[in-house]
């Protein structure tokens, strides 16, 4: 599987990853060499095979659903690059 | 001999009896940790907990409240969130991030009396081989031949660093595809995986997690099955943690194999390896052989698949995983031209904050999870994953007890090597080791000997899932007959 600039381009747009125009080609490179390696797979028989969900065979647990834990905003908020009254604070999203 | 060159188990003793007191042992290692700065192992250190934690640690040995790690000193991966300690898993994207809690293996640790003397380098996210993808610069391997500086390995690179020139005593890595083993290896120190779901993932930076284990990297296999005993046990705030008892893992070091049988797996022995590994293999295979155990020769046949499944599913969970980094809650946030919206904020924050290995995983991780390609990359490589696993399964049902392989495909090499060449050369390193987290294995790697240029190589041992006390004493066996003592000699 060859990535051409174009797929580049719209995988980086699709992880939110800033890409200069200029290094979108060699990008492509890497990508098409990985993806290349990952074609070996395709050798397998895979038929009536599930793919795996988990790890080790084990229910997942479950509990009662309440509350555990909160009234920690200050907690929560103390990491934040910007935030104004007990808001995490971001660009404009709504013109 | 200064303390810092201890073992857990000596210093244990030592400390019950009174020889030294956790103070004292604690600041040999700080000593030692301030005159290593040249490996580059510790990123932050943290004197002041440490002292308060050897003087609280003292009070406890003085009230005979004691358990193995009281007054222990140890390095805690970068990856590890401790609480008011910068925790950024060597990534510019967590510059400046100080957790307001603690993960689940500190607290634990930390509950037992262990001291924290500083968090360690290490790759990327724990995204490399070489310590090399670190926003700290590498880690440097104590081991040298020549005037080349050599990579400990990685992710768990500055563990393996400190541990191995003794600015600790051990240290906490974690492992997605070999960073523990791998490391452990390239710098003739013992480490263990163990069965996933055995230690809590709660408070760990996240990777890859349905692969991401953390585990001890110790002097020896005793001080692993005594590390590994703190940091092991269920823990509701991970789903996927065991509600299963655990042993005691020191108790199972008998040091008796008789009637083993030990797997040779025929696939590991792949084109180019080095005729020194394979009769360093063969070397550990007779050990086991003379101890009593039975040898045989077994057949994983998807082993030559493990690579690509493992590098089509580690990075689909780690774009998922690293899609939190968004500039908003935590970490770094890029500045904003005028006019710019949240779309820019996550473009050029994440572009400014990852690395270049990272950018790549996500990428790929993003491309095989689009629509229309999930099902013949992600989807196939989870079925895949399933046939490496029930190559495992049937080795075992067959009355496989544990299965022996190289640890690495090479000795360590020289820190910038590897920059040239294509990101599969890198992989590699992994081709042993990334099996075992496929199938969620227990997965030790032990020091056997020296290569013809004076390096440490290593053999690992795969045990069955949950069977650690198993793993750990034909580690045990395998350590005591190789007689590993080599030390790097100081330079740094």
């Amino acid at each position: 599987m060859s990535i051409d600039v174009e797929t580049a381009r719209r995988v980086a747009k699709l992880a939110r990853i800033q890409v200069d125009e200029s290094d979108l080609a060699a990008l492509a490179g890497e990508l098409s060499g990985i993806l290349t390696f990952m074609e070996q797979l395709n050798e397998v028989d895979v038929t009536g095979v599930e793919p795996m969900t988990s790890v080790t065979p084990m229910r997942l647990k479950r509990r009662a659903d309440v509350v555990t834990d909160g009234n920690i905003q200050e907690a929560v908020l103390k990491n934040a690059p910007e935030s104004r009254e007990g808001f995490f604070v971001v660009p404009k999203v709504v013109e | 001999m200064t303390a810092n060159t201890w073992t857990i188990a000596a210093a244990r003793d030592a400390l019950k009896k009174g020889e030294i007191t956790a103070t004292d042992l604690t600041m040999a290692c700080l000593t030692a940790m301030d005159a290593g700065d040249a490996l580059g192992a510790y990123v932050h250190k943290t004197p002041e907990i440490a002292l308060d934690q050897a003087r609280a640690a003292d009070a406890r040995l003085a009230q005979g409240d004691a358990p193995a790690m009281c007054g222990i000193p140890l390095g805690i991966k970068d990856l590890f969130c401790t609480k008011g300690v910068p925790s950024q898993a060597a990534s510019n994207i967590l510059r400046g991030f100080r957790p307001e809690y603690e993960s689940t293996v500190t607290t634990r640790l930390f509950e037992a009396g262990a001291v924290m003397l500083g968090k360690l380098n290490m790759d990327e996210f724990a995204m490399g081989s070489s310590n090399e993808t670190s926003c700290y610069g590498p880690a440097v391997n104590p081991w040298r031949i020549d005037d080349r500086e050599l990579t400990p390995g990685g992710s768990s690179g500055g563990s393996a660093a400190a541990v191995a020139g003794d600015l600790c005593l051990a240290a906490t890595g974690t492992d997605t595809g070999g960073s523990i083993r791998q490391p452990a290896a390239f710098t003739g120190i013992v480490g263990i995986k163990p069965t996933y779901g055995r230690v809590s993932r709660w408070g760990i930076v996240a990777f890859a997690s349905s692969l991401d284990q953390a585990g001890p990297m110790t002097k020896s296999v005793r001080d692993a099955a005594i590390m590994l005993g703190a940091m092991a046990g269920h823990d509701p705030k991970d789903s996927t943690s065991a509600d299963i008892p655990v042993p005691d893992f020191e108790a199972a070091l008998t040091g008796d194999i008789r009637g083993k049988k030990i797997g040779i797996p025929r696939e590991y022995r792949i084109d180019g390896m080095p005729a020194e590994i394979d009769a360093l293999w063969h070397r550990g295979a007779e050990m086991l052989r003379d101890a009593g155990a039975e040898i045989v020769d077994i057949s994983l046949p998807h082993t030559k698949y493990a690579l690509p499944a493992y590098y089509v599913i580690a990075p689909a969970e780690a774009s998922s995983n690293l899609a939190r980094y968004d500039g908003v809650r935590y970490g770094h946030r890029a500045k904003l031209s005028h006019g710019d919206g949240v779309t820019e904020m996550y473009e050029k924050t994440r572009a400014e904050g990852f690395g270049h290995e990272v950018q790549r995983r996500v990428m790929i991780g993003t491309y095989v999870l689009s629509a229309g390609f999930y099902d013949a990359y992600y989807n196939r490589a989870r079925k895949v994953r399933a046939l490496i696993k029930r190559d495992f399964e049937q080795a075992f049902a067959a009355g496989v007890d544990a299965i022996l392989t190289p640890a690495t495909p090479s000795a360590a090499f020289g820190l910038g090597e590897m920059s040239q060449a294509d990101p599969i050369q890198m992989y590699l390193n992994d081709v042993f080791t990334v099996t075992v987290n496929l199938a969620g294995l227990p997965g030790i790697s032990v020091p056997v000997g020296l290569d013809g240029q004076g390096l440490p190589l290593g053999l690992q041992l795969i045990g069955r899932p949950w069977e650690e006390g198993d793993l750990l004493n034909h580690a045990y066996v395998l350590e005591r007959a190789a007689g590993f003592v080599a030390k790097p000699q100081k330079w740094w």
